[in-house]
């Protein structure tokens, strides 16, 4: 278990350094620097600046400064928000997504996953057809047009909840963007337990506990629920990294102040050190969450044997 | 001797319904794969006609036609620059079927000649290549690509082959797993026992397997492009401004959708109508192609 950890730690560095490495070639391949602007700058001046951010140096030590910089944590300083550094944007901005990105997991979890047991344990029933139409929908539509769409319905026609803008705390700020963050994985989810579950319950073991005379409650719980799990749990890091994705779409839609815009507008305005930073920190994470969805994997099979 | 061709002749060896026959003979019991695979053929039908029939012009703006709603001229209304909706969501469909098409067949490429040489070489080959693909698949792909769009400009070449260089990892795995599967099948000991060499091997036997399953993982990977293509259009990194991919219609319908909802239902129904209709195509193909997967 522990040597697991390790030995996958120590192939998630490599990972993260060639993300690093391309961020970082990417930045020094672009033509033109980050303070060439339209203005004549004196020639003193840009000097001073660019010897502040190390641009002077040859290429090679700039890479290790980077590098060295980022192994302390240090993703250094925003061009575009002058005097705010890459981490200070992210500690401001990240605990948006946490709260955002994390409801959304969880929803797509619980209300895709008993959706998905009712449509199972009821099949060929409205109990299966129904949700299991809407999934094959909500599969298909991405959020992007899922969150323009909840926008029209709930904020303009019915007025229900507001369409955009953030206030800790609120929870109709919430409602909207988890929804649509959520929907497409509410879906799949779904399908999947749909799948499995059926799978699981016309297997012998579940059918000699019912001749036991177990209730069905109990057979659910204690027999299906864990072998049905599996595929959920494995889905969990694709899930987890679409919806870093799609947070950028859904934060820039409603007007979220998280990462994922900070992202889209560093990217818009050429903020190298943000982009970069944030793409690492991307990185970090879902490399960090497939981790910890193979943990519980393990953990949930036990014939699962744990090999780097 | 005689006797025995005799009844040998006797036996007139049914005509053994070729494998292309008999899966459309599968797919064809498949009502919604069928009508997946008409809506398809109509809307690309459409799509490469409509711009020749209609009057109107994609790019050209009709100051004296903004934002009308659906009529007789317009059968899907105009938009913030008097452009008849109806023929720029035809050079959307357009757009994005050739960017899904385009982009798939690199990724296919990529993808095919990776895994099969994994699978079939093994060994070390197989762990390097593999390995590979593991550290790939947990790079963030799509800030990099955006990273890349920004900084090389938006160039419409550089967005599909960006998506498919990154979107042929799923099927390497596939066709790696599909190939180990084979190499070990009686058919295929029982080829090399006739003294087959490998490329003839390659040739015969593992691709004609591999296909099924390889146009099979096409299909679906048409739509997560497309998707991918509407998500870069959608952020303002995709196609130029006249030009209009799915995406961006989606993108300028968001924009105006207090006052003109049209502008966004219609090309998000479109968008959503062409990704369900992969969907199914892909699960009528997987049925008529991979009968023995049971899923």
């Amino acid at each position: 278990m522990v040597q697991f950890i390790v030995r996958r730690l120590a192939v998630a560095i490599p990972t993260l350094l060639v993300i690093a490495t391309l961020a970082f070639a990417l930045l020094h391949a672009t033509p033109g620097g980050p303070f060439d602007t339209n203005r004549k700058m004196p020639a003193a001046i840009l000097k001073s600046i660019e010897a502040q951010y190390h641009l002077d140096e040859p290429v090679w030590r700039q890479y290790l400064r980077y590098l060295g910089e980022l192994a302390h944590g240090n993703l250094g300083p925003s061009f575009q928000y002058r005097n705010t550094s890459v981490n200070e944007l992210i500690r401001v901005g990240f605990p948006v997504d946490l709260l955002v990105g994390g409801l959304a997991l969880l929803a797509a979890l619980l209300v895709g996953g008993s959706l998905g047991l009712t449509a199972a344990v009821r099949r060929h029933t409205a109990w299966d057809y129904l949700p299991m139409f809407a999934a094959s929908l909500g599969v298909a539509v991405p959020v992007f047009v899922v969150a323009p769409l909840l926008i029209l319905v709930f904020a303009v026609q019915l007025h229900w909840l507001p369409s955009g803008d953030w206030r800790w705390g609120e929870l109709r700020y919430l409602v909207l963007p988890v929804t649509a963050l959520a929907l497409p994985y509410v879906a799949y989810v779904a399908r999947m337990t749909r799948g499995a579950a059926i799978e699981v319950l016309t297997s012998p073991y579940i059918r000699m506990a019912r001749a036991k005379g177990l209730p069905q409650a109990t057979i659910l719980l204690r027999h299906a629920l864990r072998p049905v799990l599996m595929p959920l749990v494995s889905f969990l890091g694709p899930a987890f990294a679409g919806v870093l994705t799609g947070s950028i779409i859904v934060e820039s839609v409603f007007g979220l102040p998280g990462i994922g815009r900070y992202f889209l507008v560093g990217a818009l305005n050429r903020d190298y050190t943000l982009v970069v930073g944030i793409t690492v920190l991307y990185g970090a994470l879902i490399i960090a969450f497939n981790l910890l969805a193979d943990l519980a994997y393990a953990w949930l099979d036990p014939r699962v044997r744990l090999r780097a | 001797m005689s006797a025995l061709a005799d009844t040998r002749a006797g036996f007139a060896r049914p005509r053994a319904a070729g494998q292309w026959s008999q899966a459309w003979q599968r797919f064809k019991r498949r009502p919604a794969a069928l009508i997946a695979l008409g809506l398809l053929g109509l809307i690309a039908t459409l799509a490469l006609l409509v711009p020749f029939v209609s009057p109107f012009d994609f790019a050209t703006p009709d100051w004296d036609a903004l934002f009308q709603a659906p009529s007789g001229a317009h059968w899907f209304g105009t938009d913030a620059l008097g452009r008849d909706l109806l023929v720029r969501l035809m050079w959307g469909c357009r757009i994005s079927l050739l960017v899904g098409l385009a982009a798939s067949l690199i990724s296919v490429l990529i993808g095919v000649l990776w895994g099969a040489t994994a699978g079939y070489i093994g060994g070390t080959t197989d762990s390097v290549l593999m390995r590979t693909v593991d550290v790939l698949y947990t790079v963030p792909f799509i800030p990099l690509v955006i990273v890349l769009t920004v900084l090389f400009g938006r160039s419409f070449t550089l967005v599909f082959v960006a998506i498919g260089a990154v979107s042929w990892l799923d099927i390497a795995r596939i066709v790696r797993g599909q190939t180990l599967s084979l190499k070990n099948r009686e058919f295929i000991e029982a080829a090399r026992a006739l003294g087959l060499g490998n490329a003839t091997m390659i040739r015969r036997h593992v691709l004609p397997n591999l296909l099924g399953i390889v146009i099979i993982y096409a299909t679906l990977t048409v739509p997560a492009v497309i998707i991918f293509e509407a998500f870069l259009s959608f952020l303002g990194l995709g196609v130029h401004a006249p030009l209009a991919s799915l995406g961006t219609l989606v993108a300028d319908g968001a924009h105006h959708l207090k006052s003109h909802p049209y502008l966004l239902t219609i090309p998000a129904l479109f968008l959503t109508l062409i990704i369900v209709c992969f969907g199914y195509l892909g699960d009528g193909l997987r049925d008529a192609l991979d009968p023995h997967e049971t899923r």
